[in-house]
Formats: C-alpha cells, sequence, structure tokens
C-alpha cells in the first residue's frame, strides 16, 4: 500500500482495480488544515488523465505492473504481435491500447512492452524513429535550417505531422515517439 | 517545483539557481524595507524571539522538527503573545519559521514569516491595516497599487470579502459547517473548488471559519459556531492568516487538550505543555488580534514568480 505522502510524479499506483500513473503533483495545505495532494493521473490502460486531490489518510494499492523487453514481430488486423527474443513467447496487444504508437512500429523494433496484472496494456517505443518524408509540398527558397514555421508532411508509413519548411520529400528525418512531432532531419533523399 | 533533487545532483544547476535567485534579492529586501517603514508609520516595534523554543504550539496540523532538545518555532506566536501579556501592545516581527514536510511551490520547509499583534485591535482593524500596508508596499515597489502576476493585473484598490459559509455555498454548492465535520472534507473542497473560483484581479479575504478551523481564533460573539478568523488570497495564493485572538485561558487550554488528543491519536509527535505561555494566558492577555504573513509569497507575488524557489536561497537537501 501507498499512502498520500508517497505520492510523487511518476509514482504509479492503483485506485479500484485500475492503474495509473501520477503526471502531475502539487503539495497543497489551505491555512492551518489538513495537507493535500492534488494529482493528475493518468490511467495506463485508456490513457485518458483526471485530477484527482488525496488526503494524508488516503491509500493507494500498489499496482502489480511488470516491463519485459520484447520486440515487435508483425500485426494481424487489429492485434499487435510482440515476442520475447529469449522464450519466443508471444504476447497481442489491440490497436486500441495502442494509439498513434502504431505508426512508429517496424519490424523487430526493441520495445518495453507494460502488463498489468499478467496482461500487456502498453508499449514504450524507442525515443526516436528514422523515417522517410513520403509527401510534402516543397518548401518556398530562401528558407533556412533555421526557420520556425512549419508546413505538412507525410511520412512513408501514412503519419501526418509538420515538418520545417526547408524539408524534402524523400528527406529522412527523426521522429520524436513521445510527442509524435519531427525532431531533425538526417540525411537529405 | 522545479526539480530540488535534480539540482542537489547537478552542481551547475544549482549555481545558476543561486545566481538567479540572487537577482530578485534586491526586490526581496526592498519589500522588506517598505513593510518595515509601513509598521514602523503605525507605531509598531520590531521584536526577535527565541527560534528554538521548548513547546511548539500544538496545532493538528503543523510539525515542528527538533533541534537538540528543542524544536524549531513553527510560528512566534506563543512567544509573542507573552510579550504582549508583559505590556507591549505593538509588535511585529519577520523571520524563519519552519514547519517538518511541506515542500511544494508554495511552502518550504524553512520559510520567512511575517507576524503582527495589536492591542484592543479586532480582526476587521487587522484587515484595514493589512489592506494598507499592502497598498503602500505595491506602491512603493512598483509605483502603482497593481501589478501583475501570472499574466493576471491584480490591483489592491479593493478587497472582496466572503463569509466563509457564503464561498462554499456559492461557489461548490457545499455546507461549510457539514464540510468541517469530516477529516479533510472542508480542506479538499477549500482547494479543489472554492479557491479555484475566488475572483483573480483583486485580493480576496475568506472570513468567519468554522470553530474547528480556529486554533488560536475566539468564537465570534454574534455566533459562536464560528471563530474570529480571516485569510487574504492573492493570485490565488492564500498570503495572510488572522485572528481575533482567542484570550480565554480555559477555551485555550481545552483547545490544546484536543489537538494533543488528536496528535496522540494520530501517532504524531506529543509536544511539551506550552506552560509559560499558559502562565502569560492565566494571568491575564489583552484583547487583540493578530496576523502571519508568508513573506516569501509576498515577494513571488509582488515579482511575479509562481514558485517559492525562485525567491528564496536553496535549502540544503
Amino acid at each position: 500500500m501507498y499512502s498520500a505522502a508517497d505520492l510523487k510524479k511518476g509514482l504509479k499506483i492503483e485506485i479500484e482495480g485500475v492503474p495509473y500513473t501520477v503526471t502531475e503533483f502539487e503539495f497543497c495545505k489551505p491555512g492551518k488544515g489538513t495537507a493535500l495532494y492534488r494529482c493528475r493521473l493518468k490511467n495506463l490502460v485508456t490513457g485518458t488523465t483526471m485530477e484527482r486531490t488525496f488526503r494524508p489518510v488516503d491509500k493507494m494499492d500498489v499496482p502489480n505492473l511488470e516491463e519485459r523487453v520484447m520486440f515487435y514481430s508483425y500485426h494481424d488486423g487489429n492485434n499487435y504481435i510482440f515476442s520475447d527474443s529469449e522464450t519466443f513467447e508471444e504476447v497481442q496487444i489491440t490497436a486500441d491500447y495502442l494509439g498513434n504508437k502504431t505508426y512508429f512500429l517496424s519490424d523487430n523494433m526493441e520495445c518495453n512492452v507494460l502488463f498489468f496484472n499478467g496482461k500487456p496494456i502498453d508499449i514504450t517505443l524507442p525515443t526516436f524513429i528514422v523515417r522517410v518524408i513520403a509527401e510534402t509540398e516543397p518548401g518556398a527558397r530562401g528558407d533556412t535550417a533555421s526557420s520556425n514555421v512549419q508546413k505538412p508532411a507525410k511520412l512513408d508509413n501514412g503519419y501526418e505531422l509538420t515538418v520545417p519548411l526547408f524539408i524534402n520529400q524523400g528527406d529522412t528525418v527523426k521522429v520524436d515517439t513521445r510527442t509524435g512531432l519531427y525532431a531533425e532531419r538526417v540525411s537529405k533523399g | 517545483m522545479p526539480n530540488a533533487s535534480a539540482k542537489a545532483e547537478n552542481p551547475s544547476a544549482s549555481f545558476e539557481h543561486l545566481a538567479s535567485v540572487a537577482g530578485l534579492l534586491p526586490v526581496r529586501a526592498r519589500i522588506a524595507s517598505l513593510l518595515r517603514a509601513a509598521f514602523e508609520a503605525a507605531h509598531f516595534i520590531e521584536v526577535e524571539t527565541p527560534v528554538g523554543i521548548l513547546a511548539p504550539a500544538a496545532e493538528e496540523f503543523i510539525e515542528a522538527p527538533r533541534a537538540e532538545g528543542f524544536f524549531l518555532r513553527t510560528s512566534p506566536e506563543l512567544q509573542m503573545k507573552r510579550l504582549l501579556a508583559v505590556g507591549m501592545e505593538r509588535i511585529y516581527q519577520l523571520g524563519p519559521c519552519f514547519r517538518m514536510g511541506e515542500n511544494g511551490r508554495r511552502h518550504r520547509p524553512e520559510f520567512t514569516m511575517l507576524e503582527f499583534y495589536q492591542v484592543d485591535a479586532d480582526y476587521l482593524e487587522l484587515l484595514d491595516f493589512t489592506h494598507s500596508f499592502l497598498l503602500s508596499v505595491c506602491r512603493g515597489l512598483h509605483g502603482d497599487s497593481s501589478f501583475i502576476f501570472n499574466g493576471q493585473k491584480i490591483s489592491l484598490e479593493k478587497l472582496e470579502v466572503i463569509p466563509v459559509r457564503e464561498a462554499f455555498r456559492r461557489f461548490a454548492g457545499k455546507d461549510a459547517d457539514r464540510c468541517a465535520e469530516e477529516d479533510g472534507l472542508f480542506e479538499m473542497v477549500l482547494v479543489d473548488s472554492v479557491e479555484p473560483a475566488l475572483p483573480k484581479d483583486r485580493p480576496c479575504v475568506l472570513i468567519d471559519y468554522p470553530v474547528r478551523f480556529g486554533a488560536f481564533a475566539r468564537p465570534k460573539a454574534s455566533d459562536p459556531s464560528l471563530v474570529e478568523r480571516w485569510e487574504i488570497y492573492m493570485g490565488g495564493i492564500e498570503l495572510a492568516n488572522t485572528y481575533g485572538e482567542l484570550i480565554d485561558p480555559a477555551i485555550q487550554r481545552e483547545r490544546f487538550r484536543r489537538f494533543a488528543e488528536t496528535r496522540r491519536r494520530m501517532k504524531l509527535t506529543e509536544y511539551p505543555e506550552a506552560t509559560a505561555f499558559l502562565e502569560a494566558i492565566d494571568r491575564g492577555l489583552p484583547e487583540c488580534a493578530g496576523s502571519a504573513l508568508g513573506f516569501d509569497r509576498l515577494v513571488m507575488l509582488l515579482s511575479g514568480h509562481p514558485d517559492i524557489a525562485d525567491v528564496s536561497f536553496p535549502l540544503d537537501s
């Protein structure tokens, strides 16, 4: 069991059978009153967030979470299959749990698979992936690499994002999988 | 707050943080000197009372650190009241206080308190005085009676005063007295529903609290289920707490007993009896009102910094 005093950013807790991670945390103490812990919690299964304020007397369960390094194998419709490189055990996660992350998977990519009570619920991707720009309008002449203006583009896997004006079709770019945003150009096409 | 542990591990970040705090020290000193001028003009005497004390005020939710047979004070309240009992009439103190475990964007385990008492004044007169010295500090610092905090202009010209019961009804649809009966519920509603709804463009005062929320406040004559207490908020930050001070020794002893019992029940440190203070209140404390203002928070507000760590010398961790 955790008590409210254990709460901090990044702590994973379980409330009524649902695992959450604390994404924001603020200590409050209204004048002469009891301490309060205001948190924003992210549901580790659905990804939705909510606000919750805890009192010092509140207790939270420790979620039974396990993270394993696995490799992405293939997908079969809505099911994404990951395998353990040593035991060859396969687990499957449906697209609902993965959201936009499905765009960033590639064959044999090493991922951390998060299990809650033995059931896979999420994956952590490598922070950056490298992909080719499949479509984007040519940038206007004279734009430099320091430009902050962005234009729409599509990766070779169909994922849409915005990129600086100097990026052209065929360029290879790095994308930050945590934010889904363009990070930098790797090479010109 | 900025990641304090990261700072400790990274000496260069800590060096830069100190440099940025140092950049604000002239403003901090200017605010202190404007406050002192305002208190002197109102004939208050600046006093110093011990930081290491034998018996902290036995409050339910405030923890004093231990220091070799002493405690570090959580507030100078009991010592300053002893000064009132021996005849001082208008006193103030600007100095360090300690509250274990309080750490956040508005809390530090060591902070600076401005505490003041006035004999023969009631809590409403102290509200007028507080309003006037806040105005004069703001004018002295900014040349204007308003300032910007978190992108919001706050004008000190007018205060909004809202009774606690009305605020709970209006902003939370809740009964303040009923909330006060359940451990932590009053505070939860206050923090989640009432405080966020308070007007942002002027200081706001919550006044007349359920009796449970006034350790040293006297019951209101017209309604003894309430105590004479107000809290002033600016920019969503709780800045100062004020009581019409309890001077009845029997009620004070009863409250100390109750708090000590709560502390025992909650397995918190038991404090020795505040005998010197009890002797003072037995001999007779004059009618008075007293207030405690978070000096670091005032600096945060007037200098436009939303985190207490931005305006205070970094604490060793």
